[in-house]
């Protein structure tokens, strides 16, 4: 009986801040209306938000949308597969002896924490203004928090463990099944779900620099034609995106983390 | 005693960690040599880092030993023999993301236990340490002492004739390691293993053994070995008798100048190194 009243005490908290988050939202909101129906903000700077609704439904009844989203996911499923994969697996190689763990950690560590952004015009001039180079960037920022987590996930597992199952027999294979496996995927999933973040923001903000189509690209384009509620409507429609897909790895992780 | 009524043989087993000369270099172990009777408790008492489990390990296959032996029945451990010798460790050597009955089935598994076989066994070995309404629980849900409990389930579905248990209780308290002994007690009374088994504790060491093997100081060896002529099950009253205060007396006797050397020799190793190499 406490329990659930605990519980619904709880929830019932929950569902205070999940209000005072939507009022906040609706203010910012409210202000802009308001600052832009009776103040002297310019529309160019910043158009009224009943103008950028208009867009955005014109934009979805249109589905004028699906290309530029098909460009930018299309360039996320290749990194983000690219990266899952080769991270995955090279993470497990080097987990596997401790020299290598010790020589390969620190410099993917130092690497990570180089700002990867500053490679993107090498490759553009390597892979061209389409796909190729946005992919290349999000192979690179992503690549390096899967690998990471991987060889940690991997190489730090309890050593008592790996002893009793040793001790019961385990052959090389259900030891990898059934110990290290179980032991590392909560944090290697943590891995990719950050990679998969990071992939989206660099693909997203390289298009916006230079390239030839995907959603970045439409939004820099419509800025420089002045199209002022259009672009707005396509930054709301990316950052809808990017809320989604985010939501869908973070509860896919939960999911996974739960078994 | 007769030759066929001993199970393992530990012959002049020596054993160092480190290359003689390099910071790392300990000497665990120094020509030890038991005999570990078939059906027999054996506890395993000495300061810390004298290299009990050190000893252990090297029975358990899963430590090559510097110079030395040990025979299981004919055969020289050289590996882990998961068909003759079980494990349980000191705590949470569960797999956290398994369940109970998970665990124990794993260990069948690793062992070769056929699919139908497990499922039997495993209901049998958790009936016998009482967790048989926690099999679908996490080990995570449990308290230590169940989760030790748990261990030893796993230990007894793989049917075994040794069991080693390197301070299983260790780290309960002292009431729940007092009933886990009671318990322990019982329970292996009826079963006939041999069982090898660590501790810190003098007084679960008179409890449950039929023979305290007493270590020196580093590098271990075996200083002493007193008989516990006691029959199990062994009930609380031995606890408060006579005889229990008198075997934990000479107990603490022969340990209290080893650990007194233990502690003057890591002051040392500490001042000379700035650092203990525990093992």
């Amino acid at each position: 009986m406490s329990t659930t009243s605990k519980s619904t005490k709880r929830d019932r908290s929950a569902l205070g801040s999940r209000l005072v988050q939507a009022a906040f939202i609706l203010s910012l909101v409210a202000l802009w209306y308001i600052g832009t129906t009776y103040g002297q903000i310019s529309p160019i700077l910043l158009p009224n938000p009943v103008r950028v609704y208009d867009e955005l439904v014109d934009v979805l009844a249109t589905l004028e949308f699906v290309s530029d989203l098909g460009v930018t996911l299309y360039e996320l499923a290749i990194a983000f597969s690219i990266s899952a994969i080769s991270g995955v697996v090279l993470g497990y190689l080097i987990s596997r002896s401790q020299y290598s763990i010790r020589v390969f950690e620190p410099l993917f560590a130092g690497v990570y924490s180089v700002p990867i952004i500053l490679f993107l015009p090498l490759y553009i001039l390597f892979f061209g203004l389409g796909p190729a180079s946005k992919i290349a960037l999000g192979v690179s920022t992503s690549f390096f928090p899967i690998i990471l987590n991987t060889i940690a996930g991997f190489g730090y597992v309890e050593r008592v463990y790996v002893l009793s199952a040793r001790s019961m027999g385990a052959s090389d294979y259900q030891l990898f099944r059934w110990v290290l496996l179980p032991a590392a995927f909560p944090i290697i999933l943590t891995g990719l779900r950050i990679g998969f973040t990071v992939a989206l923001l660099s693909i997203l903000g390289s298009e916006t620099i230079a390239s030839l189509a995907g959603l970045g690209h439409r939004i820099v384009h419509l800025g420089e034609g002045m199209d002022m509620a259009r672009m707005f409507a396509y930054i709301a429609f990316a950052v809808a995106i990017a809320l989604i897909l985010n939501t869908v790895t973070s509860s896919l992780e939960a999911r996974a983390r739960r078994r | 005693m007769e030759v066929s009524d001993v199970a393992i043989r530990v012959r002049n087993v020596s054993h160092q960690f480190g290359e003689e000369g390099s910071a790392q270099f300990v000497r665990a172990m120094l020509e030890t040599t038991l005999d570990i009777n078939r059906g027999e408790l054996l506890c395993l008492i000495g300061p810390s880092g004298c290299g009990k489990s050190t000893l252990l390990n090297v029975i358990g296959g899963l430590l090559t030993p510097t110079s030395g032996q040990v025979l299981v029945g004919d055969t020289e451990v050289r590996g882990p023999l998961p068909h003759e010798i079980a494990y349980v460790f000191q705590e949470n050597a569960l797999f956290p993301w398994s369940t109970v009955l998970e665990n124990v089935n794993l260990g069948m598994m690793f062992q070769g236990v056929p699919k139908v076989e497990r499922e039997l066994r495993a209901r049998t070995s958790l009936a016998a340490v009482g967790l048989s309404d926690f099999a679908n629980h996490y080990p995570g849900q449990l308290s230590g002492g169940m989760r030790q409990r748990a261990a030893l389930a796993r230990a007894l579905s793989l049917e075994t004739g040794i069991i080693l248990m390197d301070e299983p209780f260790g780290a309960l308290d002292e009431q729940t390691r007092m009933v886990l002994g009671e318990d322990l007690s019982v329970l292996l009374s009826r079963t006939g293993k041999t069982i090898v088994f660590v501790t810190h504790s003098l007084g679960e060491a008179v409890f449950l053994a039929d023979r305290v093997a007493v270590f020196s100081a580093r590098p271990g060896t075996i200083k002493e070995v007193i008989k516990i002529d006691e029959p199990h099950p062994r009930k609380p009253a031995f606890m408060t008798s006579e005889k229990f205060t008198d075997l934990r007396n000479t107990l603490f006797a022969l340990l209290h100048e080893e650990i007194r050397k233990a502690m003057e020799q890591s002051a040392a190793s500490d001042r000379a190194a700035g650092g203990d190499g525990n093992s």
